[in-house]
């Protein structure tokens, strides 16, 4: 069910960029001004969401310990999976956060000889569907600043013929291109399949892949099929990012159907599970230290609490406790 | 706020990814690309007209080329029919150069605006012209 909602809000979305270029002629809208809203919005929301949560406290010093923890000298310690330090903690994040490691510890359980046995399997799968689709989606958005920027940044040009390596066709296909759109079509089969997995999607779940699909294929498709003319295409980006927005007639509905999606991806990002962008950083089980025995970690919204000791307790009600047999420490 | 400092440095090692188009590109003015169509052999034409049309070869020109490669030099096809049925000779020396022999004011103009390195060039001769300037 939920599939079904967030597919067909994406065909809505299609829908709507097409009506409004194609036919209401709207390119001013779908060309600038959802574009440059969209963007402030990611902005704004991203910042506002991170300021948001670091206004809450961690209450407890809760890093996973998945290695030896730093204790005495001649007892060797596991400095990324238990760091004890600052150093360790970045090495652990960085590893976290470019390679995926916790993912890369993914258990499959199952039940052997009919529930006799319950076994353990090492399963990689989501970590090299999460990863390819990650990695992919990245060198496709350094990619992209070919069309932001003027002259082009030299890392964006090696990037660009890696990418291309191949030379298949012209022009090239971007090897990235096709393994984002397998990565995000595998992450949403394997929700579609694996019923447990099937149970807990939400909508919200579906929608950020469904989203990346259309981007994706729009994107290839006018890349390698439709054919846009790229060079008012990026007279329009480039304007975008310029602050000098202007509309070269004459590119194809397929530019603005790519373009709302995106916008609409950027839009909804600081409200989604998409923040995530974020939030990895701010894990409390990944960015803490293992130190909890040598430093203290104190509750940050402790306070004095009032209290009412039992000395102060039985001064008060020394004599009805005596009357009521009630034995007491002090006479 | 808790570790204040972290997570402003945080935000601002965002920021400068983010808003990278913008900070690298301002007050920057571009002029947008000229391809020009005034060499000899086009100035003599009484129909200035390439294979296919403006439209066409301005969003396919790249698959074309790439057509006429597989075409000529892998299947020995040496033959073009249009889409207006003129047949042309599958040549990027004698066909395409003959007109556009300006390599600098009409190829290069518009792929190093949108920042594309095609690999013609790898093979072919270059122009005159652009063989001096290089």
């Amino acid at each position: 069910m939920g599939a079904l909602l967030s597919f067909f809000v994406v065909i809505v979305l299609v829908l709507l960029a097409l009506a409004g270029v194609k036919g209401a002629g709207l390119y001013v809208l779908f060309g600038t001004i959802i574009p440059y809203a969209a963007f402030a919005t990611f902005i704004l929301g991203v910042i506002l969401r991170v300021i948001k949560w670091s206004r809450s406290p961690v209450p407890f010093h809760i890093p996973t310990t998945c290695g030896q923890e730093k204790s005495l000298p001649w007892i060797k310690y596991s400095k990324l999976e238990s760091p004890a330090g600052t150093m360790g903690v970045i090495g652990r994040m960085a590893l976290e956060v470019l390679l995926f490691r916790s993912l890369f510890r993914n258990l499959k359980s199952e039940q052997r000889d009919d529930g006799a046995k319950l076994v353990y399997g090492s399963n990689k799968w989501l970590w090299l569907g999460g990863i390819a689709f990650h990695w992919s989606m990245l060198i496709v958005i350094i990619r992209h600043l070919r069309f932001f920027t003027h002259p082009v940044p030299f890392f964006v040009n090696i990037i660009d013929s890696l990418d291309g390596f191949l030379q298949i066709g012209a022009p090239h296909l971007m090897i990235t291109g096709v393994v984002l759109l397998l990565a995000v079509t595998y992450l949403f089969l394997r929700r579609a399949f694996i019923p447990q997995v099937r149970y807990i999607s939400l909508p919200a779940d579906y929608l950020p892949l469904f989203l990346i699909m259309g981007i994706a294929t729009s994107g290839i498709l006018m890349r390698y099929f439709l054919k846009v003319d790229i060079i008012h295409v990026k007279e329009l980006t480039l304007g975008l990012a310029t602050l000098n927005p202007k509309i070269p007639a004459g590119i194809g509905v397929i530019f603005y159907i790519h373009l709302f999606l995106i916008s609409t991806l950027f839009a909804y990002f600081p409200f989604s599970k998409l923040m995530h962008m974020g939030g990895v950083f701010l894990s409390p089980t990944r960015n803490l230290a293992n130190n909890s025995r040598m430093k203290r970690h104190v509750n940050p919204w402790n306070y004095p609490v009032k209290v009412h000791t039992y000395e102060e307790y039985e001064d008060q009600f020394r004599e009805k406790m005596k009357d009521a047999g009630i034995p007491v420490e002090k006479e | 706020m808790y570790d204040a400092w972290k997570i402003l440095l945080g935000l601002i090692i965002f920021l400068a990814f983010a808003t990278f188009p913008f900070y690298s590109n301002m007050g920057k003015a571009v002029a947008k690309p000229d391809p020009k169509l005034d060499t000899p052999v086009i100035q003599q034409m009484k129909v200035k007209q390439c294979v296919e049309s403006k439209e066409f070869m301005r969003a396919e020109h790249m698959q074309l080329l790439n057509n006429w490669r597989d075409a000529a030099l892998r299947r020995g096809e040496r033959l073009y029919k249009g889409s207006d049925g003129r047949i042309t000779e599958i040549s990027f020396q004698n066909q395409c150069l003959r007109c556009h022999s300006n390599k600098k004011k009409f190829c290069d103009e518009c792929h190093s605006y949108a920042d594309v390195k095609p690999y013609c060039w790898d093979c072919h001769i270059a122009p005159k012209e652009a063989k001096n300037e290089h």
